[in-house]
């Protein structure tokens, strides 16, 4: 394997990592702070939507972005006064949100743009450029490490370093600040939050804003970074792997990061494998190799994490109780 | 309400330094409280004098910790005012109660279980955005702290890894960093050792020392004597009576907590044992984590007494209860009845042991004991449904099973008197005398009781244990677990200590101080601390 091979699996492998890293640090928040989020796709999808149908008709990224972000938030929030007002059933209004933003972006995007439920492809200003950090090119020339930073470390969108810089970001909140140590503590024991006189209520809510907005950039990334456009159901399951790479991690940022790098390593190989002719076997069927990398996600969970304990008050609202 | 920033009310030396304007430290006035149909706080008067530690006694249900709820404000009022220091006020929130410095410990520890002490400590009263410099402050303020009432902790220890006892100091820490002048403890000694309770009151002391104030919830008349100046009398969301504890005793108490004269020691006559009908041999049981909870425990019961094991909570009493009454598979070891040996392993574990006469009174009725939404009588009947009585092939005799639960109902006094109730809407004493019932009228060799009395009324507990010691007195064995150790001591003839998962000593009730068995309890034998082969 040359470096070349190399250089460009793991660039593929970081460009892949990208959106399951900022869903699962999305996702992190909330579930910190005691609501499971199953949601996470659909946030994404509806994301990913509302930010390419913006963005082809203003013709700006910036707006797409936004629109995108601010749908993901308001699915949060629904998913929020479900789950959190209402004393819902996580999973299920989780579920119902997945379900409404499959069907609600294919049903929107066949009625206003007519193209089969795609939004109409993107040109340039409508979606965004991979960026060329400074002396990447004239770097380029050095030995092993020029190619390092000119191919590995430059040259991806302006997301990828948002979603990379958001882990010590959030590391930081979650272990130094105020903040952190509240949304910590309410998802382990929403009864002492209570008591020390925090409004259990405004907390989660705060937690699940942030995973709205995480959220609607890595829907952003789907439609109008990575791709050029909406397509249907482009998320392809994306939010439970991420939600699969949390629990994975445990819960915790940093480790977080390195299992989505892993899971968008699997997806990297995935795609390099398929036109590869392995020996004895042959050329493998391309359904068979596009299974793999959730394939390893079940055979991860099931065996190597051992028993995952969450934050201890997930999954259920709370209730002052007499 | 505030969300983030915090009053200067909160910090420790502002609410210290506000002078004491009032004789009392807190007045409550015509307080009332509803909770749907139920009346939890009649016009309450109460009147707690600065520097005092006051008791506030009653059953469940009194209304006790509704009304300590109130003050703290985790619930408001209906009605009623509330004078802190003199002070009318109107407290919405917990956080309210803080600034006028009322803390509460409560009786399940309001702690994070992965945190720090020093972040638990901090959590709600942190400075400023960022924690580093509220984690330093309170780093210096509790070592002052610690030192002024001899409470140590280790401000770096994570709260799941220390003992009962300790946590508790960290919530007793907790109030004292917020500032509380006034400590709130609801049911302090549920949890602890004999000696971690003897610890506790030393700091009690040392608070009132200081010029706090302490209310402190307990139904352990005991503990009302041994530490309070005052002490009120709740019954039934009323304020019944308000006494000098100096003036009062445990009786007069007693009485006028349930409202009838209760006998507080259990009246039994000498046991009379006759042949070995239960024996436990090198038993070694596992919990469902794999960690050995019960080690290599060996002991026998004989007709006619009861045998007490005593010790605190989690030291293995529930695994080796599960393990005998076939609910949970041993490692190894033997159970044997009558001479002969229990087939206790498997899921019909449990079944055989009843068919072999081994009855069994689990130690959490709700989860254990019945289905709490089942109708009375079907948890009558509930473990015995396939007997014949009830029933032939694959159909219950309804009939004859309801018959059955009026028979009992009328018997064990199980109020209110309808085995078509939903078994959850009895009373916890209530819900316990219908597994009682259940168990003792299969005319059991043996019977395994755990916890008998846990959250059950004076009354109720009276009643309970005299059913008991007629089951002694009717020539049965009886294996009693209970973490009350005043429970085991009236009713047990010989008690068996169980302290990490061994028993690690036996002591004769009749002679045996509370220390000796404390000091087992706690897992500290010396050869002669364990009573000898004490039998009548």
């Amino acid at each position: 394997m040359t470096l070349a091979v190399i250089l460009s699996t793991l660039d593929a492998t970081i460009r892949l990592s990208t959106p399951l890293l900022l869903a699962c640090l999305a996702g992190l928040y909330s579930e910190r702070s005691g609501v499971f989020d199953i949601g996470l796709e659909g946030k994404m999808l509806a994301a990913a939507f509302a930010a390419a149908a913006v963005a082809a008709v203003s013709g700006s990224m910036w707006l797409g972005l936004a629109a995108g972000m601010t749908v993901s938030l308001g699915t949060a929030l629904l998913q929020g006064l479900a789950a959190i007002t209402l004393k819902g059933n996580q999973l299920i209004a989780g579920v119902a949100i997945n379900m409404l933003a499959a069907g609600l972006t294919t049903f929107l995007g066949q009625t206003w743009f007519r193209q089969g439920g795609r939004t109409p492809a993107l040109g340039p200003g409508e979606r965004f450029e991979p960026v060329t950090l400074p002396l990447a090119r004239e770097l380029s020339g050095v030995p092993i490490l020029g190619p390092i930073y000119a191919d590995l470390v430059s040259g991806h969108y302006v997301l990828v370093y948002i979603a990379f810089i958001m882990v010590p970001v959030t590391a930081y909140v979650l272990y130094r600040t105020r903040f952190g140590l509240r949304v910590r503590a309410v998802g382990e024991n929403p009864k002492a939050v209570d008591t020390a006189g925090i409004s259990v209520t405004l907390m989660r809510y705060q937690a699940v804003i942030i995973t709205g907005l995480l959220c609607g950039i890595a829907g952003a990334y789907f439609s109008i970074a990575q791709g050029s456009g909406f397509g249907n159901n482009m998320t392809a399951g994306k939010g439970y792997i991420a939600l699969a790479a949390l629990i994975f991690a445990k819960w915790k940022p940093v480790p977080a990061m390195f299992t989505c790098l892993l899971f968008g390593f699997l997806d990297a190989l995935q795609i390099r494998l398929q036109s590869a002719r392995l020996p004895v076997i042959g050329e493998v069927p391309v359904q068979a190799i596009q299974a793999l990398p959730y394939v390893l996600t079940v055979v991860l969970l099931a065996g190597f994490i051992g028993k995952a304990v969450g934050p201890k008050a997930g999954g259920v609202a709370y209730t002052k109780e007499r | 309400m505030s969300t983030g920033e915090d009053t200067n009310a909160q910090r420790p030396d502002t609410a210290a330094a506000s002078p004491p304007a009032s004789q009392w430290a807190i007045e409550l006035e015509k307080i009332n409280k509803r909770f749907g149909e139920v009346h939890a706080n009649k016009d309450i008067d109460l009147k707690v004098e600065r520097g005092t530690i006051h008791g506030i006694v009653g059953e469940n249900g009194a209304g006790k910790s509704t009304l300590m709820s109130i003050l703290y404000g985790f619930y408001t009022a209906d009605s009623g005012t509330i004078k802190v220091d003199g002070q009318e006020r109107r407290i919405t929130d917990s956080r309210h109660a803080l600034a006028l410095g009322i803390g509460m410990v409560h009786q399940h520890f309001m702690l994070v279980d992965n945190f720090t002490v020093l972040e638990n400590v901090v959590l709600g009263v942190e400075d400023s955005a960022f924690i580093a410099p509220s984690l330093k402050r309170a780093r210096g303020e509790l070592d002052r702290i610690e030192h002024e009432y001899n409470l140590e902790v280790d401000p770096d220890a994570v709260i799941e890894d220390i003992s009962v006892g300790q946590q508790q100091r960290v919530e007793i820490l907790k109030a004292l960093y917020r500032g509380a002048q006034t400590l709130i403890l609801d049911e302090p000694t549920g949890v602890l050792t004999p000696n971690e309770a003897a610890d506790l009151f030393r700091v009690l002391e040392t608070l009132r020392e200081q010029g706090k104030t302490i209310i402190l919830i307990t139904h352990k008349l005991r503990e009302i004597m041994a530490i309070t100046d005052n002490v009120s009398v709740m019954r039934q969301g009323e304020m019944v009576r308000t006494l000098k504890t100096s003036e009062t005793n445990p009786e007069e108490l007693a009485e006028l907590m349930v409202g009838r004269r209760v006998l507080l020691r259990v009246d039994k006559a000498q046991a009379q044992p006759g042949k070995t009908l239960l024996e436990v041999k090198n038993l070694v049981v596992a919990d469902d984590l794999g960690v050995v909870r019960v080690k290599d425990v060996s002991f026998s019961v004989r007709a006619g007494e009861i045998v007490g094991i005593a010790g605190v909570s989690g030291n293995g009493q529930s695994e080796l209860l599960e393990a005998v009454s076939g609910m949970r598979d041993q490692r190894s070891g033997t159970v044997v009845m009558n001479g002969r040996e229990l087939e206790l392993k498997g899921d019909d574990g449990a079944a055989r042991a009843r068919l072999a006469g081994l009855a069994h009174v689990p130690e959490d009725r709700q989860r254990m004991g019945l289905v709490t939404n089942f109708q009375e009588w079907e948890n009558a009947i509930l473990g015995y449904q396939d007997r014949p009585e009830f029933g032939a092939g694959m159909f219950l005799d309804i009939q004859a099973a309801q018959r059955e639960a009026e028979a009992r109902i009328a018997q064990f006094d199980i109020r209110p008197a309808s085995f078509r109730l939903k078994t959850a809407n009895f009373s916890g004493g209530n819900q316990q005398k219908i597994v009682l019932a259940r168990e003792m009228e299969r005319n059991p060799d043996v019977l395994v009781v755990g916890q008998p009395t846990r959250g059950v009324d004076i009354g109720a507990i009276e009643f309970i244990h005299n059913e008991i010691i007629r089951m002694r007195d009717a020539g049965k064995a009886i294996l009693l677990v209970s973490v009350e150790l005043d429970e085991i001591r009236s009713l047990a003839d010989r008690i068996l200590v169980m302290f990490d998962g061994r028993i690690v000593g036996e002591a004769d009730p009749a002679t045996a101080s509370e220390g000796e068995l404390g000091l087992m309890m706690a897992g500290v034998t010396n050869g002669d601390a364990a009573g000898t082969e004490a039998r009548p």
